[in-house]
């Protein structure tokens, strides 16, 4: 039996709790959040050419890589392109369905907890190479078929996403087009769907005419739940997000962070001016959602539209830091702003939050976001740089340091395989409040000289 | 709905004044704060269950009515057999049942539109959200006439189907719930099971499922063998989705569900509130008592969940066994009250302190949080003990009271004043509709944190 484990230190970057004395019962993991994933998981598409498969791919690797499950996506096709050069015609793709059982599995290792697996996989055989392969690697298998036999959708996914593909390049569109359909066909003779009797054992999704309707049959574990909920709440409809901070706010112009004051009267003059913009984009049927705190409220009552507040789009929570100025925590807890310049995705404020956290409660929001259709989010800072990272596929290293200046709306429209960003002043000044990414070296500054060159120039002439 | 219609009449923007009881910013006309719901839905929603008998079809209905409340969404079950017991008073056999039984029939059709009147009545009139419609509805016309219905009274539809032939699950399902029923009170086991068999084959011969060509326009889930496969079909709204989403991952293999506070802290020996304080002495006598009642108990395969503060994590450091750490499982943010005792912040701030008292669930501290956020903060940890098998949480008094409300349906009322006193475990074992709930003291003395709900002023 182990002895009592007495003594807990808490790790000063994540404020995590952990055993003083390592134990070998005790593998502590020190994440912020709950782990559920034990084994690598292999997700593997299935469906004809323009199904969606590499859109359902990239989108879901987006998604769980925000919410910290590290994964990757091969694309089978990209493999073949290079493995052939130049494409031709079709001919060379019903060589390549038999090439293709060389390719790409290799590549797949356990560094990723899930692989994402992107190819037609269409034939029985093709399916239980992978099965085997993953069994002896005790990967976990997780199938997402997507079937479809609406030919406007099918069309429609044609010139959107096949036309840009290097393989067209230089081909005149009513020709690549029924290239393209030619190649369909010569999967079409070979395609042996996931059989619902035969297959009964194997864990998948099959998702019928872009989301009308779901099978789903053998959900093992958590992570495939969560999939499974997310790819039952995404659409295809065109729309807009709109992002946008609160106008500037007292605290904005006092260079405290944090804190729920009202809006300066440059901030009352954005809410105006982002009304007009609202109007002036003509959306039909626009949601206006806010944080709980005074700041985004006040914007958004300017708009003159119904608004919903969201605790979970309240500002991060900074703790022992909450209205001080950059240079009082410098000189208060000068530890504590060396580490969030170390690793500022993870670091959390004593008594505070960290971006991670943030991260976790806005996954709802990210959710309910991709059930919408044209909404706008009047946030904060460090909310709207996680929401933007999810959208704009940006890793963890980056998101702390995304750019969202005040008075500055973000339009995001979904397209291809990816999402437009418009970004617009409104024209009203504004302190800024980024701070760069430090190049100094990682340690602790008593100097406060040498510790702050990366707060803006505004701070520095207060001081 | 939010009462903010007249908006677009008012100038704008509007003056805000913070709610003192729920700390929310709202526009403020003419003194008067206009009172916002946050609503899942536009219009309410009406939930049919389809299946033949002992399919689980009541099993899924209180479930889920429990969940949808527990989330704030307000919600109701019909039972159409309630309705049928209070009409026949006496329950003779299954000749009831009979397809060919005219009188019966007529019966249970005045069942199934009483209950449906009073659908109407608690969605329409008396501010419901969702109602639950519990009965077999196997047939495309009686699901017709229900479609029709609520069209007229502009609910939307959402059916929810149970398909289930392996007879072990059946035989299991009608030794737990059909043998305690009212029906076979006067009966012993096999009679009534033999007689509840009949039953079901008198639906057999009618039973028309959910089609995927003739219903392809209804919104429904089709549950096939307890959960192994499910067919979702045009789900149009986020009540909707978060209803498959919660039926998808509900199980009913036997475990049971351990829920603790940490053991005496510190602070509480201090009388304050929150903090992140250690164990106390008898808190880390506690948590060896613990350690030896879970090895006594047994368990499979039993995980370990603690929040990330000092006191939970000692206490499951002395199990010696692997845990997992949720921030969610966080006590409740006391804001500028956190580590101040009782007396202080009557002291202090004794207008929250009344506040508190006039409306517990609902009341937010200052830079702070409700037991409304908490209940909102601990859905994901719900949704996953819901996944989950054998499982020990040590946790803090509020969360524990939110838990606790979950699982053993307390209304929000209620919930703030449950009693979670220290050192006591409780075993929470899902039998038949409900929950059956141990309580073990594990004998160690601890200060006494619970305030009982004021008496009128």
């Amino acid at each position: 039996m182990s002895t009592v484990q007495e003594n807990l230190t808490q790790t000063p970057l994540l404020k995590i709790w952990v055993p003083w004395m390592g134990c070998n019962v005790n593998r502590r993991r020190g994440s912020s959040v709950p782990q559920f994933c034990n084994s690598p998981t292999l997700i593997v598409m299935v469906g004809l050419p323009a199904r969606g498969k590499t859109y359902i791919s990239k989108k879901l690797t987006r998604y769980l890589n925000w919410i910290g499950v590290p994964t990757k996506m091969f694309n089978v096709g990209q493999y073949r392109r290079e493995a052939v050069k130049i494409y031709k015609n079709f001919e060379c793709s019903r060589k390549s369905l038999k090439g293709e059982s060389h390719l790409t599995l290799d590549v797949l290792t356990s560094v990723f907890l899930i692989q994402v697996f992107d190819a037609t996989n269409t034939t029985k055989e093709r399916r239980a190479v992978i099965i085997s392969f993953a069994k002896e690697k005790g990967y976990k298998v997780f199938f997402i078929e997507s079937i479809c036999d609406n030919p406007e959708i099918i069309a429609e996914n044609i010139k959107q996403v096949k036309f840009g593909s290097p393989d067209y390049v230089d081909r005149d569109i009513d020709e690549a087009m029924e290239d393209f359909i030619q190649r369909i066909e010569c999967y079409r003779a070979n395609y042996i769907p996931i059989d619902d009797e035969k297959d009964r054992k194997l864990s998948y999704i099959k998702i019928f005419d872009v989301g009308s309707t779901y099978l789903v049959n053998r959900v093992q574990d958590h992570i495939q739940s969560r999939i499974v909920y997310y790819l039952m709440n995404i659409h295809v409809t065109p729309r807009s997000i709109y992002l946008s901070r609160h106008g500037e706010s007292e605290l904005n112009l006092l260079g405290r962070i944090g804190g729920d004051s009202g809006l300066s009267p440059r901030g009352l003059k954005y809410a105006n001016a982002l009304a007009a913009f609202i109007r002036s984009q003509k959306i039909t049927d626009l949601k206006v959602w806010t944080s709980h705190m005074k700041r985004t409220i006040q914007t958004a009552e300017a708009v003159g539209v119904q608004y919903e507040q969201w605790k979970a789009l309240n500002e991060i929570d900074a703790g022992v830091c909450e209205e001080l100025t950059y240079e009082e925590i410098q000189e208060n807890f000068p530890e504590e702003f060396a580490l969030r310049d170390q690793d500022k995705y993870r670091y959390r404020y004593p008594k505070g939050e960290s971006y991670e956290d943030l991260v976790h409660r806005l996954e709802p929001v990210i959710m309910e976001l991709e059930r919408q259709e044209n909404v706008l989010v009047v946030c904060h800072q460090a909310v709207m740089r996680c929401l933007l990272a999810y959208f704009l596929d940006k890793p963890a290293d980056e998101l702390p340091y995304l750019r969202c200046p005040l008075h500055t709306v973000l339009k995001l429209t979904p397209i291809a395989y990816g999402c437009k960003v418009e970004s617009f002043f409104l024209n009203i000044e504004a302190v800024n409040t980024h701070r760069e990414r430090p190049v100094v070296s990682f340690h602790i500054c008593h100097n406060r000289h040498l510790a702050l060159p990366t707060i803006s120039l505004w701070y520095i002439n207060y001081v | 709905m939010l009462d903010n219609e007249e908006f677009m009449l008012d100038t704008y923007p509007r003056e805000l004044t913070q709610n003192p009881l729920k700390k929310i910013w709202m526009p403020c006309r003419n003194g008067h704060i206009a009172q916002r719901r946050v609503c899942m839905t536009n219009c309410p929603t009406l939930i049919v269950t389809v299946g033949l008998p002992a399919r689980g079809k009541t099993y899924i209905s209180k479930k889920l009515t429990r969940y949808l409340n527990w989330i704030g969404v307000p919600t109701k079950e019909f039972n159409v057999g309630q309705y049928r017991r209070e009409c026949l008073k006496i329950y003779k056999s299954f000749e009831f049942f009979r397809p060919d039984n005219e009188e019966g029939l007529k019966i249970r059709r005045q069942c199934a539109t009483s209950a449906l009147n009073d659908v109407r009545q608690y969605l329409s009139v008396e501010g419901g959200q969702v109602a639950v419609f519990d009965a077999t509805n196997t047939t495309r016309e009686r699901r017709g006439t229900i479609v029709k219905f609520a069209e007229q009274n502009g609910f939307k539809v959402f059916f929810v189907e149970s398909v289930c032939e392996d007879p072990e699950v059946i035989a299991q399902n009608i030794v737990q719930v059909k043998l305690g029923s009212p029906d076979y009170i006067h009966c012993n086991s096999e009679e009534a099971i033999e007689d509840f068999m009949k039953r079901i084959k008198c639906y057999e011969s009618s039973y028309q499922p959910l089609d995927e060509v003739l219903d392809r326009d209804l919104s429904y889930i089709k549950i096939m063998d307890v959960g192994r496969r499910y067919l979702v079909n045009r789900v149009v709204d986020h009540i909707q989705s978060r209803i498959v989403y919660y039926l998808m991952n509900i199980h009913i293999t036997p475990r049971s569900i351990y829920l603790c506070r940490h053991g005496e802290s510190d602070l509480n020996i201090k009388g304050r509130i929150g903090g992140d304080s250690g164990l106390s002495a008898r808190g880390k006598e506690f948590a060896k008592h613990l350690r030896k009642f879970i090895q006594e108990q047994n368990i499979k395969d039993l995980k370990v969940w603690t929040s990330q503060m000092k006191r939970t994590i000692q206490t499951a450091e002395c199990l010696g066994a692997p845990y997992e750490q949720w921030k969610s499982l966080n006590e409740i943010d006391a804001g500028v009250c956190e580590e101040m005792m009782y007396e202080e912040i009557q002291e202090h701030y004794p207008l929250e302190f009344a506040l508190r008292d006039q409306d517990k669930y609902r009341y937010r501290y200052p830079k702070g949080e409700s037991y409304e956020d908490l209940v909102q903060r601990l859905e994901p940890v719900i949704m996953e003990l819901e996944r989950q098998e054998n499982i020990l949480v040590i946790c803090h008094q509020a969360v524990m009271r939110c838990l606790l409300a979950y699982f053993l349906d307390k209304t929000a009322d209620e919930l703030p004043y449950l009693n979670c006193p220290l050192h006591t475990v409780l075993k929470l074992t899902p039998v038949a509709y409900g929950c059956k709930v141990e309580s073990v003291y594990l004998g160690v003395d601890s200060v006494n944190t619970h305030r009982d709900r004021p008496e009128r002023m």
